[in-house]
């Protein structure tokens, strides 16, 4: 693979540990994702992966009794550091979640929260927009341009999903990240929201947690193996996928565990 | 050894477990008709017995409103009892002596007068000229009339005496009798007269009482709820808060009315017998029952939605106000409403601070002397006069419709605010 200029790193995690109360989940992770890329995290269930990405825009300093250990840094500024304020972090770095989750709101109002609660846009043009824009980014424009204001949970699954998309992309992150975003979809949606990511990825940096191994092959650039709280390997999604350097890793991609 | 495999064993296990099926359906209906036949019977006597407060029975008496009572300068220091006596009297010339005339005077309600003064000061044009009003007539008279006592026993066992049964006959053949709504029982304060005592001294004062209950208790416990809740660390002292607040829901309620009385009478030197110290105290009572549904409904907001809010970089401050209290506020509303609910049918606290009280004005302002509706119908229970019964009953169907109202608005702000997801 070629070296070019979209492989700049953009998240450098060093020794990250994160203990919920005495139980350590992550055991100093070291990690480089690389802008403009997909990063697929996989690993068995309670292996870390969902933490580490929720390390990303701080989404853990929210659970009681949670620490974060190590450093992780976004365009070589550490997030930890207490000149980092953990709102416009978020801003930053945008999250989708396994569940679609809109607001019960109208979906103009789900993808227009963002922008207003951060005051991106001064006038109500500019606000329809954002959303415009925002809405046929994660490609559910033309299903939804006439019902706007009608209720974002009354959407299917897959739409519902898209609308969750549009609302993190509506405050211009640089980072997309993605917790199993497609875990509670049926096959055609998960392929929309693929196509998707593969979209997006020319502007955001994406870091995608999959339980589906065919999922990360298909969509990531590399990835990352984690198990019980460790990184155990982590390149090029072909490499990883073909020539796994470590045994744990080919038992789990092979399907043997997990 | 059972054999499962054996159609006739399987047979009868499944014809066992539809009659248990069936059995259990029949007692789920039969507590629910229980419930419910009891339900009617306990509010169909209620009305049934106050039904005769509703109305009361009115003479018409041809009225000269003669300047030798009221002076055309004067209105307002009329002698009008005087005035009804006279046109009573000019139905009855042959009662002279002094007895029989206190007699007479008797079978009138203490209010006829009102009526009469009311009409006048309206319109002064009136005096010198006849004016043709319906008069209360007194509570046992208007027992009497309703059936309610009966007149054939003798005369040593009822009330009402042969002569005063004379006297209404006549006024009753001359079709001057009639009954009328009992406009007194929603317009008057408490009297000792049961044909003059009304409920809405009563209804005022309640209404007051929770308003201050309202105001104080609906913030406070609110945002003690939001601070428990979605702020504050969890951490030993929260939790020693927390069991104290759910303690304090079970505290007997006359606690808090002995609070009241150290701390807002005694202390604060606030008046006595007010809706405002009735309101603090029944305040101090709603708070616990409003901070744990409140917590209850914030509680019930998916994480998730905090979750999608945090994850578009809203503050905790913005999470709270633009998505879980949102979500929350059914919840809130309805547990706000079901503690005002129980504030209004609460006495014990009231007693201590003094608004079990014979109170005639109806109270304008919290810091007015009032009673409230559930010590009214009690006070009412323990008055002697036959009348008071259907009275009683009366104040107890004011009572449950302001009940009904309320639930009725905690129904309709729950499903105003409701949204799914």
């Amino acid at each position: 693979m070629k070296m070019n200029e979209s492989q700049k790193v953009k998240i450098k995690a060093r020794n990250v540990t994160v203990h919920y109360g005495e139980a350590r989940a992550l055991h100093g992770i070291d990690l480089d994702l690389n802008a403009n890329e997909v990063t697929a995290l996989i690993g068995p269930s309670g292996c870390g992966k969902s933490t580490f990405l929720r390390c990303i825009n701080r989404m853990n300093d929210v659970i009681d009794g949670c620490r974060v250990g190590g450093s992780v840094s976004i365009d070589e500024q550490n997030i930890y550091s207490d000149a980092v304020d953990v709102v416009e972090l978020r801003a930053r770095v945008g999250m989708v979640f396994q569940k679609p989750n809109p607001f019960p709101k109208s979906i103009y109002d789900n993808v227009a929260y963002g922008p207003r609660i951060h005051g991106m846009a001064p006038s109500r043009s500019e606000l329809d927009h954002m959303v415009e824009v925002s809405l046929k980014r994660a490609g559910l424009w033309d299903e939804v341009k006439d019902r706007l204001s009608a209720s974002g949970t009354s959407l299917s699954g897959g739409q519902q999903q898209r609308l969750c998309i549009a609302r993190a992309i509506a405050v211009s992150p640089d980072i997309v990240l993605m917790d199993e975003p497609c875990s509670a979809l049926d096959p055609i949606a998960t392929a929309v929201i693929e196509e998707l990511m593969e979209e997006l990825r020319r502007d955001y940096t994406i870091v995608i947690v999959t339980h589906s191994m065919q999922q990360a092959a298909r969509i990531s650039q590399r990835t990352a193996y984690f198990h019980l709280g460790d990184l155990v390997e982590h390149g090029q999604t072909q490499a990883i996928f073909t020539n796994p350097e470590n045994k744990q890793t080919e038992a789990y991609i092979s399907g043997k565990i997990g | 050894m059972t054999d499962y495999s054996d159609p006739d064993f399987r047979a009868a296990r499944l014809k066992k477990r539809y009659q248990a099926e069936k059995r259990f359906r029949a007692y789920g209906m039969a507590a629910i008709i229980t419930a419910g036949l009891i339900l009617v019977f306990l509010l169909s006597s209620i009305i049934y017995s106050s039904l005769p407060a509703f109305s009361h029975h009115h003479v018409r008496l041809d009225i000269n409103i003669s300047e030798d009572y009221v002076a055309t300068d004067t209105p307002e220091e009329g002698n009008y009892l005087g005035l009804v006596r006279a046109a009573l009297r000019d139905h009855f010339p042959q009662v002279t002596g002094r007895r029989d005339k206190r007699a007479l005077y008797k079978i009138l309600s203490i209010g006829a007068s009102d009526a009469v003064e009311a009409r006048v000061k309206n319109d002064p044009r009136l005096i010198g000229t006849q004016i043709s009003l319906y008069v209360p007539l007194s509570d046992d008279i208007d027992l009497m009339l309703k059936g309610l006592i009966d007149r054939n026993l003798p005369e040593s066992d009822r009330i009402v005496s042969d002569r005063d049964l004379a006297f209404v006959d006549k006024l009753a053949e001359e079709n001057r009798i009639e009954r009328k709504f009992a406009f007194a029982l929603f317009t008057n304060g408490d009297s000792r007269e049961p044909e003059m005592a009304g409920i809405n001294g009563a209804l005022a004062g309640s209404l007051w009482t929770l308003l201050v209950t309202l105001i104080v208790s609906f913030p406070l416990g609110v945002l003690a709820a939001i601070y428990l809740e979605e702020v504050a660390p969890k951490n030993r002292y929260t939790a020693l808060i927390e069991v104290n607040i759910n303690n304090l829901a079970a505290v007997p309620s006359i606690v808090y009315g002995l609070l009241g009385l150290a701390v807002f009478i005694n202390f604060f030197h606030l008046p006595r017998s007010a809706p405002l110290v009735g309101g603090l105290v029944l305040a101090l009572m709603t708070l616990p029952r409003i901070i744990i549904p409140t917590r209850a409904a914030f509680a019930a907001i998916p994480p998730s939605i905090r979750e999608a809010a945090l994850g578009v970089g809203a503050s905790r401050t913005q999470v709270i106000m633009h998505h879980v209290l949102p979500l929350a506020m059914p919840g809130i509303l309805t547990g706000t409403i079901i503690g005002l609910a129980q504030a209004a049918g609460e006495t014990a606290p009231l007693l201590m601070i003094g608004m079990m009280a014979f109170i005639v004005d109806v109270p304008t302002e919290v810091t007015a002397k009032a009673t409230v509706l559930p010590a009214q119908i009690y006070m009412w229970a323990n008055n002697p006069e036959r009348a008071f019964v259907a009275r009683t009953s009366a104040g107890i169907v004011v009572l449950l419709t302001l009940l009904l109202v309320v639930n009725a608005a905690a129904i309709y702000f729950r499903r105003r605010f409701e949204k799914r997801w």
